[in-house]
Order: structure tokens, then sequence, then C-alpha cells
């Protein structure tokens, strides 16, 4: 979480994307010169299925507003059936954040592919406008984490 | 039924079917009742008990003896043997080097319950039509039978033993039982209420581990918590967080494999219902994947080892109603 200078709430997003996918697809809208938010900051993982959700509760613990998982789209997994794994997994651990009372707006599964920039701008452009519209992230934060 | 149980144990110690045997016996009080393995004959009539305070189940301790040499009686209750099962599937016990003897389980008392209601120096305990007489140092106390079930006990999922090699007394049915009731009705509470609730209890958790250790389906050699560098080792919980973390992923590494057997709340000593977890889990996976009995059976794919083309997207939980 970031306060700019007009005091307003910047949150900080944590994007895991696949190496195949998705990671071409945000560096598409690179080269487009698409804009997406500045407070997406993308973490590289070889395959949607790579993160475990300890990753997604470790990216909240460490300050993230919001985390979004973004994959190839099923059937078109590099590594054959990843993401279809992915989707049951994540799911269930959205599924069970929400149980807790955690907002489940707060995390997301996209696929975008490598020609789809476009499409990866508007859904981090959009993810960001959420999360700011939700606050920072209290719930399920670790205290010795936030920065002052 | 202790006396049928003892007697056939015996007669399995002598003909050299098996070289010891797996039961329960008394702790400091009658209702301290531990697992333990028995060697002879004399062991057997001294220390075996089994009653209405013989809840732990015994499956994860095969994990470990049936590596050992020659074969071992174990007696399952029916909820028992889905954990054998389940671990049988995965590989973690030898099926031929155990002997099991199916045992019908029936609803185990909670002694912790007994002692809110103020009733100590608990001697015994009997159902008499819905009534519990409680045999005591001071007298006879009585309190209604269902407030003293122990909570993994107050739904029954099955009375069906789905593994053995014989059979004390009768095989049950499969029962329906409304075991997702308080599941459901935290689902229909705000986001804020269940939350609260949540805090209140997941903050009681002193990180004592029980819970891991006891569930049959923890049988990992090495824990994510053991880990050194996750933060979280042998360590209380310092906040909100890593109490949040440490059951979500616990929780989260028994999906699709936890039998419900409800040994986790059970054994917590600070009473988090922690079954509404994994139960969280086991309703999401039937509505959303179909149904699915975790220690049913030793073939199908558990459900997170499998997928379908046609998975709902993830999105679904966000589109769910209450806010």
């Amino acid at each position: 979480m970031q306060v700019n200078e007009n005091k307003e709430f910047e949150p900080l997003i944590v994007a895991f994307c696949c190496n195949w996918c998705s990671y071409a697809g945000a560096d598409l809208s690179g080269t487009n010169r698409l804009n997406y938010p500045t407070n997406v900051k993308i973490i590289r993982v070889p395959c949607s299925c790579r993160v475990n959700p300890m990753f997604i509760l470790r990216a909240f613990q460490r300050g993230a507003d919001g985390v979004i998982l973004c994959g190839c789209h099923p059937g078109d997994c590099h590594y054959t059936s990843g993401n279809y794994f992915t989707r049951r997994r994540m799911t269930l651990l959205f599924s069970m954040l929400d149980f807790l009372g955690i907002e489940r707006d707060r995390t997301r599964v996209e696929w975008v592919s490598a020609a789809e920039g476009a499409k990866f701008a508007a859904t981090m452009n959009e993810f960001t406008e959420a999360v700011k519209k939700l606050g920072p992230n209290r719930r399920l934060e670790d205290l010795r984490c936030r920065k002052q | 039924m202790q006396e049928a149980m003892i007697n056939r144990a015996k007669q399995l110690l002598a003909d050299g079917t098996v070289n010891r045997v797996i039961g329960w016996k008394r702790g400091e009080f009658v209702y301290d009742v531990t697992p333990a393995i028995f060697e002879t004959a004399e062991e057997l009539d001294t220390e075996f008990v089994y009653d209405d305070f013989t809840a732990a189940n015994v499956s994860k301790y095969l994990v470990k003896e049936c590596k050992k040499e020659g074969k071992i009686l174990a007696f399952l209750k029916p909820c028992d043997t889905y954990s054998f099962n389940q671990l049988t599937k995965e590989h973690r016990v030898v099926r031929d080097n155990v002997y099991i003897i199916g045992i019908p389980g029936g609803p185990k008392l909670d002694a912790e319950k007994i002692k809110a209601k103020g009733i100590t120096g608990i001697l015994g305990a009997k159902n008499d039509n819905g009534t519990l007489v409680i045999e005591t140092l001071y007298g006879e106390e009585k309190m209604p039978y269902y407030e003293a079930l122990s909570t993994k006990c107050e739904s029954c999922k099955s009375k069906k033993h789905v593994v053995y090699d014989e059979l004390i007394g009768e095989d049950g049915d499969v029962l329906d039982s409304d075991r997702f009731d308080m599941v459901e009705k935290l689902e229909n509470m705000s986001a804020q209420e269940r939350y609260d609730f949540w805090r209140e209890q997941l903050s009681k958790c002193i990180r004592c581990n029980a819970c891991r250790n006891v569930c049959p389906a923890c049988t990992c050699e090495k824990c994510v918590f053991d880990n050194p560098d996750s933060g979280v080792e042998n360590k209380a919980p310092a906040d909100s967080f890593e109490e949040n973390m440490f059951h979500i992923i616990r929780a989260f590494h028994v999906a699709g494999r936890c039998t419900d057997c409800g040994e986790c709340s059970r054994v917590c000593p600070q009473n988090i219902p922690l079954h509404l977890l994994n139960r969280k889990f086991i309703k999401d996976i039937n509505s959303l994947y179909g149904n699915y009995q975790a220690g049913e059976d030793t073939t199908s794919r558990a459900p997170l080892n499998d997928y379908k083309t046609d998975d709902c997207e993830a999105s679904i939980v966000h589109e769910r109603g209450v806010e």
C-alpha cells in the first residue's frame, strides 16, 4: 500500500503471470504502448500451476492489496494441463478465503494469451480500480510487515 | 463388546496371524483413552479398553506400524476405515501387513462437554434412553445424552466399514447426515460476521500442531510448517495473519483427501471447530466437481489431482450472493 501526493490510496497489486502466455501478453501490451497502472508488480512463474496457495497468502502478508493470477487459456497450457489444476485449486482457495470473511474481490484468476496485450492492460486497469475501491487490505495483512 | 474384541485378539496372537495389536488403553482418568500397542495376552487382559470414550482413530499409527516386522491387528471403527483406505490409496500403508477387524463405531462421548456441565470426578457413563447417567466420585449425575456427544459424532457420515478382514458386530449403513448445516449457516452470514466468527475461533490457536499430528491425511514426512525458512516453524502465531495462514494451509493440504473423520476438532485443546474448514472444502468439491467421499475406494482420483476441461472458472466464487 502506498499513499500518493494527493493522499489517495494506491493499492499494491501482485500479478503472477505464466511464462508462456500472460508474461508474453504483458510484454505485448508494453510494446503496443498500452497503459496499465504502475501498482501492478509482475512475478513470472513457469506455469500458473506453479502458484501454491502459500504464494498468494505470502503476497498478502508482505503488503499486497490484491493478487491476480494469469495463465494460458484452458486447453492452451504449455505443459498440457497445468492451468486446469490451477483452476480447481484457486477456486477452492478463493472460496475458503471468502468463507473466512476475507474480501473475495481481492483475488482473481484471468486467462491471458500471448496475443492478448490489450486484454492484459484492460484487466489490470479494471482490477486495480476494483481493489482501490476496496481500500487497503486489513483482514489478511501481517502487522509486522506494514509500511509506515 | 470389549470382551469379544480381547478374545478375538488373543486368538489371533496365539495362532500367529499377527504379532501385535493396536487398540486403546486408559490413561490417568477413565475418560482418558489413548491408542496403545499390545504384544501379549496378559497386556490385553489388563489394559485393553473399548468404551464410549474411545474416540481416537488409530489409522495414522499404522503408517509407521505397518513398516515393522510381522502383521499387526487393528480395530477400526467405520470412520477409521475411510482413513485407512485413503492411506492405502496414497501408498502410505501396506494393506497386507495389517489385519483389520471392523468394529461398530457408535457415538462417542466428550468428557470436556460433561465437565462443562460442572460434573467432575467422572468414573463412568451410560446412555439410558437419551439421558446420560454419569457415575462420579460424588454420586450419580444426569445430563442429556446428545449434549455430551463428541463433536465428530454429532453427525455421522457412515456406519459402514469400507475395508476389513472380519467384522465384530454388524455393519451399518451409509448415512446421509446433516453435516454441512454449520457450514451453510456460516456461508449465509455476511463477510463481516464470518470474519468475526473466525477471528474469535482462530485467535485461540496456540499452534500446538495437535490437529496436524493427529490428522490421518497429514502424513508428509517433511511438513511445510516444520521448514525453518517458513518463519512459522515451532512457534505460537504472532498475529492474525499467521493464525489464518496456518489454518488455511492445513485445511488446503488435506482438501480432497480429508475423509471428515473429525479428529482435528476432537484433539484441539482450544476447542476450535477445525472440521468446519475441512467440511467447507468437501462441500465445495461436492457441489463444483461432483460428489466425492475420500477413502470410499482406493482407485478413484482425488478431486485436486484431477480436472475436467469444462470445470467452472474461479470467478464462480465472486459471483456468489452474500457480501
